[in-house]
């Protein structure tokens, strides 16, 4: 007889319903998946968190919790904020890389118009660099900045 | 147990608070929310296996991201801070095209100058473009979860997750 349970059920040992609310989201060919979320959030809090949440989200919210749950496995002191404030890093890195950038179009458009008016205007006519310099990079990071991590 | 009153999680728990309470140190009685959002999303048994695992040094900052996660989740139930995640790569990736095009501009720029003149030289393999590269690589695709509103906008509303 082949089985029919899902991943869930087939962890837990218990009967798969035909309305098994795991079912759909951790399928028998994956036990891997539903053996994570369950380490960290536990079967219980699964259940609930997906009973929750209308039926066409909860596939995404599986997904992620599962993410979430196998950052916390391989960073077990800070998980998925790990990679947030390595990210926050990067940000901050490219942001201050690109002001250097526009400091050095800034100073070499200043050196040109000391050198002679034609080169300058050259440079003013060069549309792209009025777009890049004009496009501020809104990011709040105090929303996700822990003040502990730098 | 701290003093003589139980714990956050053992007032939430009902049950006593010895003195070798696990959760005592991070969970003072006078934050309640702070533990119940983290059972609600974690539950009081696996944070407590999540402690016990760790050296007590890093158990603080372990207890302060359960938090914020367990936040974030409460705030965007279906994402949670992965959302977060997704919605910084693309500012990363963003961030990465603006530096492309500036550093283009500046080769520009410097073509226009006459032969002669000293010119500084962008080296592609620069050490801080590579490492922005490299991290970007390394880092697993969360691009294919959405952002989720719930988590990242409304800047206004400074409250810190981290507490």
């Amino acid at each position: 007889m082949i089985s029919t349970r899902c991943a869930a059920c087939k962890y837990l040992r218990k009967r798969c319903d035909t309305d098994c609310i795991f079912s759909p989201y951790f399928p028998s060919n994956d036990p891997l998946k539903f053996a994570c979320v369950h380490k960290i959030f536990g079967a219980s809090n699964v259940g609930k968190m997906l009973k929750q949440l209308p039926v066409h989200h909860r596939a995404e919210a599986a997904n992620s919790l599962c993410f979430e749950a196998q950052s916390r496995i391989q960073d077990p002191v800070y998980g998925c904020t790990g990679i947030i404030s390595l990210l926050q890093q990067q940000i901050y890195n490219a942001q201050k890389q690109l002001a250097i950038a526009r400091a050095e179009i800034a100073l070499n458009a200043h050196q040109a118009h000391l050198q002679g008016g034609s080169q300058f205007q050259q440079i003013e006519a060069s549309s792209s660099f009025n777009n890049v310099a004009a496009e501020p990079l809104h990011v709040d990071q105090s929303f996700f900045d822990p003040p502990w991590l730098f | 147990m701290v003093g003589n009153s139980p714990c956050a999680s053992c007032k939430l728990l009902r049950r006593r608070c010895a003195r070798d309470c696990i959760f005592a140190p991070y969970f003072p009685s006078d934050d309640p929310h702070k533990f119940a959002i983290v059972h609600k999303v974690f539950g009081a048994s696996n944070v407590s296996k999540m402690l016990q695992e760790l050296p007590i040094q890093h158990r603080p900052d372990a207890v302060s991201s359960l938090v914020y996660e367990a936040n974030a989740r409460v705030r965007d139930p279906v994402y949670g801070c992965v959302g977060a995640i997704s919605y910084l790569q693309n500012q990363v990736s963003h961030l990465q095209t603006q530096l492309a095009v500036v550093q283009a501009e500046i080769l520009c720029i410097q073509m226009q100058h006459e032969p002669d003149l000293p010119t500084h030289h962008i080296d592609p393999a620069d050490e801080k473009t590579l490492l922005l590269h490299s991290n970007l690589n390394n880092l697993p695709q969360y691009l294919n979860f959405a952002s989720s509103s719930n988590v990242i906008q409304d800047p206004l509303k400074r409250e810190s997750l981290w507490t």
